[in-house]
């Protein structure tokens, strides 16, 4: 079905579940990063919901998609999408950051499935994208591999290298989203290293780039076709979003960043979540 | 004694693997020809994948291709291979517990003229202190060899280290190899000698020259540093009352630390380390390096004499003949 003519009201419905879910499990933690997986959720529910191949019922099954969340501070973001894709009880995201706990405070591989790697130390992503992205060619596989990376990740120099990389090798397999929200921990990323110009870069690094309003299911979704199309360069796709989008107090607010909302804020952001998008 | 590079055997053992196991990748950093992975490339092109001089993203790759299910070989120099990307391995490899076996030639100051900058005299401190990582420091080729098969038949990530030089190689081909096993290369009941990597060598030597003494030194090459072999070690100290540490790596950190933290959490016997002294080193020969930096036997043999006399000051201590 051309995109255009396709309803957006089940992935819609779910970007405000996961949304909901994101405030309720960092308030019962206490702690944890909103912000970044808030203004994620789009892109994580359209990869999950409707892009990748993958079975919860199977978590190992060789020929699935994966899905590299390089920014592993969203943890409670991709926590969400996982459990209401299947993998665990949705009941066990409130055991977010608790002693004993699958759900650590970022993203443990072989504690919880649907976990392809530990991440939470930043700019590591890309790399390990592209030794999954190495190993399906070797394996003559066709199956994808997704990188969600922060902007200001992007300030480290590794994930640079990792670019040049899976240009040299061709990794026609591998899409990145750059989550664009523009905020990091110390404020505007063009402040604190500025990354611009972001496309010019990744483009001179020999990748395919494509520019994209990352709250738009149709966008990202076209996004990945293409990129599924384009041969023998690997894809970036630079996610224009909103940091704490859908919470009023929380749109383009740094604070929340790695903050977690008081019991007065999580009441009002649960409400606007009942009623937004 | 023959003397054979460590590191022409380990590209031999990678070149062997490669034909019986299909699942082996190999990564290098630009020094393949250096670290010998370059006879896997030769005969296995499409698994052998140049990074560049990208340590971090060759560690983040192996990473990737190891949770994919391959069994990944990375190497390079032993100061890029743990100091570089020392995150990357904690974060990506250790602590996902994968299957990537990094391993590094070029340790010690025995590098010679390349100086400090190349030297590696940490590495094995910064990997031994990762929680499910192995260590391994081979006494010479045929362990190397051996310890290369045994690192692609074990499951979890390894660290072995190499040195550049050619070694007395003083194992046998047909000598066992377990990881995480010492053996005991020359009985003896006054002193245990202990070593790793090519020091194992340098305290056999040290040997002959206490027993020209009279002094009856027991040789222990204890290859696998981490897991540390504690039964082999504390069975030998048992009996000597004393031990030396050798090894081509600070002291701070390694297998003299290795040793002292097993030895003082059981009968505590008196330790003397040998290694270099927390220093950089500096360009030059590697005899002359190992004289300066205190790691020939003779140094071995002054350690082994004070740590004896250590041994009979000790309260209660009987003279047994």
């Amino acid at each position: 079905m051309p995109n255009e003519e396709m309803d957006f009201d089940f992935l819609k419905e779910r970007a405000r579940t996961i949304r909901r879910h994101v405030i309720d499990m960092t308030c019962a933690a206490g702690s944890g990063h909103p912000g970044g997986s808030l203004s994620a959720t789009e892109i994580l529910c359209t990869l999950y919901f409707h892009v990748m191949k993958h079975d919860p019922e199977a978590p190992q099954w060789k020929k699935r998609d994966r899905f590299v969340l390089s920014k592993g501070h969203v943890a409670p973001g991709l926590y969400a999408v996982l459990a209401e894709s299947g993998y665990f009880p949705v009941e066990e995201l409130r055991t977010l950051r608790e002693l004993g706990s699958r759900l650590q405070g970022h993203p443990s591989y072989g504690k919880l499935p649907g976990i392809e790697m530990s991440t939470g130390s930043l700019g590591q992503g890309i790399s390990i994208a592209n030794g999954m992205a190495l190993a399906a060619k070797l394996d003559s596989s066709d199956h994808r591999i997704y990188c969600l990376c922060g902007d200001g990740e992007l300030q480290s120099g590794q994930n640079w290298e990792a670019a040049m990389l899976a240009a040299h090798y061709k990794l026609d397999n591998i899409t990145v989203f750059v989550d664009r929200n523009k905020l990091q921990i110390m404020g505007d990323t063009e402040d604190v290293l500025s990354i611009e110009p972001l496309a010019d870069k990744w483009t001179a690094f020999g990748w395919n780039v494509l520019e994209i309003d990352g709250h738009d299911f149709a966008a990202i979704i076209k996004a990945c076709e293409d990129a599924k199309r384009f041969r023998g360069r690997p894809t970036v796709v630079i996610a224009n979003t909103v940091k704490g989008r859908g919470v009023s107090f929380m749109e383009n607010n740094a604070d929340f960043h790695g903050k977690c909302c008081n019991p007065e804020q999580k009441e009002k952001a649960m409400c606007e979540l009942e009623e937004c998008l | 004694m023959k003397n054979v590079a460590q590191r022409a055997y380990f590209g031999k053992a990678l070149a062997d693997l490669g034909g019986k196991d299909a699942e082996i990748v190999v990564l290098d950093a630009d020094l393949g020809s250096s670290t010998k992975t370059s006879d896997f490339a030769k005969s296995y092109p499409e698994r052998f994948f140049q990074c560049g001089i990208a340590e971090q993203n060759m560690i983040g790759t192996a990473a990737g291709l190891a949770v994919s299910g391959k069994k990944v070989f990375a190497s390079t120099f032993a100061v890029f291979a743990t100091g570089r990307c020392w995150d990357q391995i904690r974060q990506s490899v250790a602590y996902p517990d994968l299957n990537v076996k990094i391993v590094a030639t070029h340790c010690g100051i025995s590098v010679g003229g390349d100086g400090a900058s190349h030297q590696a005299l940490e590495d094995v401190s910064l990997m031994r202190s990762l929680p499910n990582m192995t260590v391994i420091c081979p006494a010479d080729a045929n362990e190397a060899y051996k310890a290369t098969m045994a690192m692609a038949e074990h499951d979890g990530p390894c660290y072995m280290r190499m040195g550049r030089a050619d070694f007395p190689v003083i194992t046998g081909e047909e000598d066992v190899f377990i990881i995480g096993k010492a053996t005991v290369l020359k009985k003896g009941k006054d002193v245990t000698l202990v070593g790793s990597g090519q020091m194992v060598s340098v305290c056999l030597e040290a040997a002959e020259m206490l027993k020209e003494d009279g002094v009856s030194a027991e040789v222990i090459n204890m290859s696998t540093v981490k897991p540390l072999d504690a039964d082999t070690l504390l069975e030998s100290a048992d009996r000597t009352r004393c031990v030396v540490t050798a090894e081509e790596h600070s002291i701070i950190g390694g297998l003299g630390s290795a040793v002292a933290e097993c030895l003082s959490e059981n009968d505590n016997q008196p330790l003397s380390r040998v290694g270099v002294r927390d220093s950089f080193g500096e360009s030059g020969e590697p005899e002359e390096l190992m004289i300066k930096y205190g790691l020939t036997k003779e140094d071995i043999v002054f350690a082994a004499r004070k740590v004896i006399d250590r041994k009979r000051k000790k309260k209660g201590f009987l003279w047994r003949k």
